[in-house]
């Protein structure tokens, strides 16, 4: 058992200033009654009852979290500590004066009525800077994890793999084909802006989504030459319709890495997109290697920050499927209504 | 080899870097013959061990073998006694596996983009290890030893949650089969499955062995081979034959297990 002994004096302190209080305010409704008899007994009321509850609770299986016994052991500690500190203070407080209260039906009844008001408020005090701490602790957490996720997002949206290697190439391409490199650069470009710009604009256009994929797709194919073909199939009526932006990079990305780059010689990517009704099916389709024998692989970053994204945007109405294709590779389907 | 002029090998699957690293080594250094270029592990390994050159070029992410991967499979392959095993040199793209820990060590190691001023300095060190080269077998073991650790790290990297392994499920047919992990003898490596082996039973699984590796506890269950686990606990003796390859004589089962270079440091007489 660990005791921090600096909040237990804080908290001691805090008790003999919550005694003093009441002592000062019985002597205020009572001036008849000398100040000495109030401030002994709330004194010792009021260590006692904070002594039993404030050890007490360290035997008890507390909540990880607030440090205090859970549910009904709560409940059952303060009402000890209530009826034990009670208890001990008058004893103790009769001794010092040499008489007994409970002979004295009227004063015990007031020592009764003020016991219980000081401990109600005590206790609302206590427990209320407790609760405040917890939220606080609580709240730094949170605010943590967001910014983890956030850069864990970042770092999978620029890839440092993808990244370096394109700037090799790019750096291979400046001696040797200028034009090409300029090009090369230009979808750098356009790539990085709409990577960064996605976590402010939450959806744009298909054919938006599909010129940055094409974007993507170019200079992975400066880099694998001959290992990549791709299509992007959008007809001009689906051209206007609105998707969550780069919902689709992750998927696209995901059937090169995992699809297509172990495969030594190479394969095709097809993008499409189709409506039937008021749904619109969007299908990233490889010739890869297909989908691991064992299940992890399904739940990568990639994917589950899709699903995720289809499930806040869509809700129930959105679905995401994988399956392999027949002749070897992955077909990842979604679909989502889509009314205009 | 200090009358013949020095060979190596790039092994790089994207072609406009393979051709730049060509270009630059022309300039680093002019004497370097380039013996093959190739763009993936497997014919980095066949290549290397028909032309046996004086250095080797890896890029880490290839496809089929990765870089690391090719590497163990030709220190395996070597043929030591003829030839010393090639000063090895891996190139990526992003530094994942702490790369100063590795400066000035056996094997070396390139970041992409490469610039000129670096290279020019691997190209001094390995210049200098060739002129020194005693022809023993002392920088494979460095260089074994460097492999050990990068392997390593690139398990300890694919491993997310290791939790410790008690039961191997594997299906056959409509039954599924709990093995509790302390009853296999050894695991091995097949095609797109792994094997487990029991004394007296033989069960399939589809988890991959380098998934299942950081799920075992190293200290009952030792890696002897790329695509071999056994419990050492199973291991009555090891052997080692005319040709200095070891072997392992297992307990209950009459199958012997080869070793691999990578991993023989395990077996000493104590």
């Amino acid at each position: 058992m660990r005791i921090d002994w600096i909040t237990k004096l804080r908290d001691l302190f805090q008790v003999l200033a919550f005694c003093l209080a009441i002592s000062a305010l019985q002597y205020a409704f009572s001036p008849e009654r000398p100040y000495e008899i109030g401030l002994v007994y709330s004194l010792l009321i009021g260590i006692a009852t904070w002594a039993i509850i404030d050890f007490g609770r360290h035997f008890f299986p507390s909540s990880a979290e607030t440090g205090w016994p859970t549910g009904l052991w709560g409940l059952a500690l303060i009402f000890l500590g209530m009826v034990g500190g009670f208890l001990l203070g008058i004893l103790g407080s009769d001794s010092w004066f040499g008489w007994s209260t409970w002979s004295s039906g009227n004063a015990l009844r007031y020592s009764i009525l003020i016991n219980l008001l000081a401990s109600a408020s005590a206790g609302y005090y206590f427990y209320s800077t407790t609760k405040r701490s917890v939220l606080e602790r609580q709240m730094v957490e949170e605010r943590q994890h967001a910014n983890e996720a956030r850069l864990k997002l970042l770092e999978t949206q620029l890839e440092p793999h993808m990244l370096f290697n394109t700037l090799a190439n790019l750096r291979a391409l400046i001696a040797s084909d200028a034009a090409r490199a300029t090009d090369m650069l230009d979808r750098l470009i356009a790539y990085l802006r709409a990577t960064l710009a996605a976590s402010r604009q939450t959806s744009h256009s298909l054919s938006d989504e599909f010129d940055r994929l094409r974007d993507y797709l170019e200079l992975m194919t400066v880099r694998m030459g001959p290992r990549l073909r791709y299509a992007l199939e959008l007809a001009p009526e689906l051209a206007r319709l609105p998707v969550p932006t780069l919902l689709l990079q992750p998927l696209v990305e995901n059937s090169i890495q995992h699809g297509l780059e172990p495969k030594v010689e190479g394969g095709a990517i097809t993008v499409c997109a189709r409506r039937a009704g008021a749904v619109l099916t969007l299908e990233v389709i490889d010739t890869g290697v297909g989908l691991p024998a064992d299940t992890n692989a399904r739940t990568g970053f990639g994917l589950t920050q899709v699903r995720e994204r289809l499930a806040a945007t869509f809700g129930e109405q959105a679905t995401i499927d994988l399956s392999p294709v027949a002749s070897g590779g992955t077909r990842v389907t979604l679909s989502y209504p889509s009314a205009a | 080899m200090s009358h013949t002029a020095p060979t190596a090998l790039i092994a790089e699957d994207e072609p406009l870097l393979a051709q730049t690293l060509k270009t630059e080594l022309a300039h680093a250094w002019p004497a370097l013959q380039i013996v093959a270029t190739v763009g993936d592990g497997a014919s980095a390994v066949q290549q290397a061990l028909q032309h046996q050159p004086d250095v080797l070029f890896f890029d880490i992410r290839m496809p089929g073998l990765s870089g690391l991967d090719a590497a163990a499979q030709l220190a395996d392959e070597w043929p030591i006694e003829s030839q010393p095993f090639p000063a090895l040199v891996f190139v990526t793209a992003y530094d994942q596996y702490a790369v100063q820990a590795f400066e000035a060590q056996a094997v070396d190691y390139l970041l992409k983009p490469v610039q000129a001023a670096r290279l020019q300095k691997t190209v001094d060190r390995i210049q200098q290890v060739l002129a020194h080269r005693p022809g023993s077998a002392a920088p494979l073991e460095a260089t074994l030893v460097q492999l050990r650790g990068l392997l390593l790290a690139e398990a300890g990297a694919a491993a997310t949650t290791a939790t410790p392994l008690k039961l191997i499920q594997a299906s056959s047919g409509n039954h599924i089969h709990l093995i509790p992990v302390e009853e296999v003898l050894y695991f091995e490596a097949a095609d797109k499955y792994v094997r487990v082996m029991t004394p007296g039973h033989e069960y399939l699984i589809r988890t991959p062995l380098r998934e299942l590796l950081p799920q075992l506890n190293l200290q009952v269950f030792w890696q002897v081979h790329r695509g071999t686990v056994v419990r050492a606990s199973a291991i009555a003796q090891v052997t080692r034959d005319d040709a200095g390859k070891l072997w392992l004589q297992l307990r209950d089962s009459p199958e012997r297990l080869s070793v691999s270079r990578l991993y023989a440091h395990l077996f000493k007489a104590m």
